[in-house]
């Protein structure tokens, strides 16, 4: 892993972009990491665009400004893509992941991002499986562990455990569990 | 006897006050403060904490409310932000000049209009004259331990003064990040208890509080303020070293950043400082010499620490998160000058930055590390104040 990470999600308010870097923040942090997390400042509307960041790096992070050429790209609503240019300032030898039922190939072409890699899961599909809700962001930071390799599944999971068993019940957490580990092994990339 | 959270700059603020355990805390909601007083809440209504929360109508209820339990000898807490503070505005000064020791972090958001809920330091500049002492912090870690220096300062004999502990809107109070969190006990046995000077609840020693006091009284307990505030500053000195050594840490009122064979020096507040830190080291790899000078403690003002951290630069940028609107520069810019005068013939340039959560970006702060040792060069400085990062 490179010293320093920089990821934007995209999604829409209320499919869990700003938990998802939570989440992820959380976990790098049991993992030893320093971490950053931080929403796309401003008033949310459930469904209206949103965006979240997250710096992870083996260092400490002293800067606070916005992250405007990410390392990784996380689509969380692939309804965005048109709408909003999620490959912004993405770095050549980037990563962009998309929440979408096609193929990662397709996707590449159709976003023409021809440097990086490219990798799909179908994460809402693997959340309505596991825990019948269109919350597809815990399934897609397993993708994003599987391919980027910035953390190890174990640490996330475990992380997860650790932070929502209190907030959650059994079952949800169990839920989303099953769900990352799923997204973990069906993330697709080019 | 450390654990390491991931945690906003708001939600570091409320761990302290839940470790802090003040006896009342009386507050409002405003954004981007509202996750403190949530957060807080939280642990009332868990039974974390035994403070009596007292949710009122208003901000001027809140500070009214904290005056009143405070001279009643409670340790007293709360927090705002932008109109919420300039809602409380006659009551803050109430607060300094009945010397209550209130703790209050400040979540720095600008003034309306044009609304805006967004990071920058207009809120608390409007309080600046009025008694509290004023201290900034760069990111969520200082959030935390400045408020729980914070009680140790407020309460000491020779200061009894409100503190303000500001950390930037949004910019601190959001973002989530790797915060030290001590246990409760040394952080308990660090703040120790309150011991109130006076009480208005004490009747074997009964005191009047907030009486008439004209032409004949009115200027010696103002200046008693001022005075206070001088002591203050040798006071939150002896706290920030019995603080690191305690913790291991290295609070300063202020902290020079690559200054010892600098040319030219940024002085600011807040967040900046360490988004500067980064820029700084990469300006140092190619070759110039540039540092930085974080205040953290910005009242009292350490004019002498800063004069002699600042003394044999060939040049000064003074940021300003704040704009003094035709004044001669910013509200710190204004400070600084005016320590140095005698002192040091550098030119001190004045940057007005941020204004509404306006980001200052990587290369807006290249520009002035640039145009910074540009005027050690030539010793010419620029128009006063700048804007910079506005159209124009």
């Amino acid at each position: 892993m490179q010293d320093k990470v920089e990821i934007r999600w995209h999604g829409r308010g209320g499919q869990g972009a700003v938990t998802a870097s939570k989440i992820l923040a959380e976990a790098a942090l049991l993992s030893g990491k320093f971490i950053q997390a931080f929403p796309e400042f401003g008033p949310e509307r459930a469904g209206a665009p949103v965006k979240s960041f997250n710096r992870i790096s083996s260092s400490p992070i002293n800067t606070h400004v916005q992250i405007s050429s990410p390392d990784i790209v996380l689509v969380l609503d692939p309804t965005l893509i048109g709408m909003v240019n999620v490959c912004e300032g993405l770095s050549k030898d980037g990563i962009l992941i998309i929440n979408t039922s096609k193929s990662a190939a397709e996707m590449r072409k159709k976003l023409g991002y021809d440097t990086g890699k490219v990798a799909v899961v179908n994460a809402t599909d693997i959340a309505i499986r596991e825990f019948k809700r269109n919350i597809p962001n815990t399934p897609m930071i397993a993708a994003l562990v599987k391919v980027s390799g910035i953390l190890k599944l174990e640490d996330v999971l475990e992380g997860f455990r650790k932070q929502y068993a209190g907030k959650f019940s059994p079952e949800v957490v169990e839920a989303n569990l099953k769900a990352m580990k799923a997204a973990y092994n069906e993330v697709k990339t080019v | 006897m450390k654990t390491v959270k991931a945690l906003t700059g708001n939600d570091a603020v409320s761990y302290a006050m839940k470790q802090i355990n003040p006896d009342v805390v009386a507050a409002y909601p405003i954004t981007p403060q509202t996750s403190i007083v949530e957060k807080f809440s939280d642990y009332v209504a868990n039974g974390e904490v035994d403070t009596e929360m007292i949710l009122v109508e208003s901000e001027h209820s809140a500070m009214s409310a904290c005056v009143g339990s405070s001279a009643a000898g409670a340790r007293t807490m709360t927090a705002t932000s932008s109109q919420g503070l300039a809602l409380m505005w006659e009551v803050v000064y109430i607060a300094a000049g009945l010397r209550l020791p209130i703790v209050m972090p400040i979540v720095n958001r600008a003034l309306s209009a044009p609304i805006n809920i967004h990071c920058d330091h207009s809120d608390v500049m409007g309080i600046r004259d009025s008694g509290w002492i004023h201290l900034f912090c760069e990111n969520a870690q200082e959030t935390y331990e400045n408020t729980i220096q914070a009680i140790r300062i407020a309460e000491h004999p020779d200061v009894q003064l409100p503190v303000s502990v500001n950390l930037d809107g949004f910019i601190i109070s959001h973002e989530v990040a790797n915060v030290e969190i001590y246990d409760d006990k040394p952080v308990k046995d660090f703040v120790g208890a309150f011991r109130p000077r006076v009480s208005a609840l004490n009747l074997r020693s009964p005191v009047t509080v907030g009486p008439l006091d004209l032409q004949d009284y009115y200027f010696e307990h103002r200046r008693q303020v001022a005075d206070a505030m001088v002591k203050s500053l040798n006071v939150i000195k002896e706290i920030n070293a019995e603080f690191n050594k305690k913790f291991g840490r290295l609070y300063k009122v202020i902290e020079g950043y690559r200054l010892e064979d600098a040319d030219a020096c940024i002085v600011g507040l807040g967040s900046t400082m360490g988004t500067l830190k980064d820029l700084v080291d990469n300006a140092r790899k190619a070759g110039k010499k540039i540092g930085f000078l974080k205040i953290t403690v910005f009242r009292p003002f350490p004019k002498e620490d800063i004069v002699s951290a600042l003394k044999g630069l060939k040049a000064i940028a003074v940021l300003d998160r704040a704009d003094s609107v035709n004044a001669m520069g910013g509200p710190l810019f204004g400070d600084i000058r005016c320590a140095l005068y005698g002192a040091s013939s550098a030119p001190v340039i004045n940057y007005i930055y941020g204004l509404g959560g306006r980001e200052l970006t990587e290369q807006d702060i290249n520009k002035i590390i640039d145009d910074t040792l540009a005027a050690a060069r030539t010793g010419k400085t620029v128009p006063e104040p700048a804007y910079i990062g506005v159209r124009e």
